[in-house]
């Protein structure tokens, strides 16, 4: 499929917009979006990740680029500057961009017109489209998901957050333009993150198989609770570029998945404590 | 040896349902409502204060006397209304008059 415009060697691909969102705030939409682009650039694919969270802005702080924005994706709907204004270029990976949101504003900003005509215009030069949904299920969260040709809800095994995955996959399901044109359904994956198999063997939290039971949607990774998730926030390094970490190797098996490989799931069994370990707490 | 020990142990204290399990059940039932669309009717304050005038009818009663209350347990919603007469005066009803319809 030629498209016009359409950069070196993407010719066959099509460009996916992919939600990223969860109802609930606090589940790690953000550090998803920023983990999940980056892991789609290592693996050589041009992806941008874009900010949906009008007036909160964070993914700039979490991509470690809040110094470097001067147009933002509301300029862009309004007119104001031209998309390769307002895009950053990371200056870890050559395939990822950031596109900020604005700070001032209010999601009221984010026309659905102004979206569905920037979305159309990165397409021609992106294979991923990554949209960082803001929480709720309001405006800015229903604009984030309603062009998404796939979507990650990103969900934390606690009663709260896998409540609000069933109403935005319900959303998803009836409100998303491929609903309202009766296309194929939006591509729904399950990512578990914050996940703790130390809890999860004592009961004290709902497992994988649980939590995939009640919310039936497949599941696309598990990501453990890790410190090191903290650690690249506090950097602005997108937790995929942590190879070293349990979360962001997570990551980036949940990103082969998406991309149709087949891994086994890591990290969904309690560590085993050596006995050293044991006897000097954690090492 | 140990096990017996667990046996009597959990005999003597019984161990509480872990905290995981009684998540999963609350979620599923609270789920299964919410995507029927059947969430919490908002018709029973009307229901109630309807009930408290036909009731009324017949017998003095005050508003606390009528509790509509609906349960949910796994499938089934059990819609329960209680009203308490005991002690309540019956109505006065003037000779030769009907009770109103």
């Amino acid at each position: 499929m030629t498209r016009p415009g359409a950069a070196r060697g993407r010719e066959d691909l099509v460009a996916k917009v992919v939600a990223i969102t969860s109802g609930k705030g606090g589940v790690g939409k953000t550090t998803t979006a920023a983990a999940f682009a980056a892991g789609l650039a290592l693996r050589g694919h041009k992806t941008v990740v874009i900010d949906f969270d009008v007036g909160l802005r964070n993914l700039d702080l979490v991509m470690g680029c809040e110094r470097r924005v001067v147009f933002d994706f509301i300029n862009v709907i309004n007119g104001d500057a031209n998309l390769n204004q307002a895009l950053i270029k990371d200056k870890r990976n050559d395939n990822l961009y950031i596109f900020p949101t604005s700070q001032t504003r209010d999601k009221d900003a984010l026309k659905r017109e102004g979206v569905e005509r920037v979305l159309e215009e990165l397409k021609q030069q992106f294979d991923f489209i990554i949209c960082d949904s803001p929480a709720g299920i309001e405006h800015g969260a229903v604009t984030a998901l309603y062009f998404a040709d796939a979507a990650i809800i990103v969900t934390n095994p606690e009663v709260s957050s896998v409540r609000d995955s069933d109403r935005i996959i319900g959303i998803l399901a009836s409100r998303s333009r491929r609903a309202e044109r009766n296309e194929p359904p939006v591509e729904t994956n399950l990512l578990l993150t914050r996940y703790d198999p130390a809890r999860v063997a004592k009961g004290e939290m709902l497992t994988v198989e649980d939590v995939q039971e009640i919310l039936s949607v497949p599941l696309l990774g598990v990501i453990p609770e890790s410190e090191s998730v903290l650690r690249a926030s506090n950097t602005g390094t997108p937790v995929a570029f942590d190879e070293d970490s349990p979360a962001g190797r997570a990551y980036l098996d949940a990103v082969a998945r998406f991309l149709g490989e087949q891994r086994e799931m890591r990290f969904v069994q309690p560590e085993r404590r050596g006995f050293f370990r044991v006897l000097f707490g954690r090492a | 040896m140990r096990i017996h020990g667990m046996r009597l142990l959990n005999l003597v204290f019984p161990p509480r349902p872990k905290s995981a399990a009684i998540a999963k059940e609350r979620l599923k039932i609270v789920l299964a409502h919410e995507r029927a669309g059947s969430h919490a009717p908002d018709f029973l304050p009307r229901l109630q204060k309807e009930l408290i005038d036909v009731v009324g009818r017949y017998v003095e009663i005050r508003d606390d006397m009528i509790r509509v209350s609906l349960d949910k347990a796994g499938e089934t919603s059990l819609l329960e209304i209680n009203i308490e007469i005991e002690g309540a005066k019956p109505k006065v009803k003037p000779l030769g008059s009907a009770v109103p319809a």
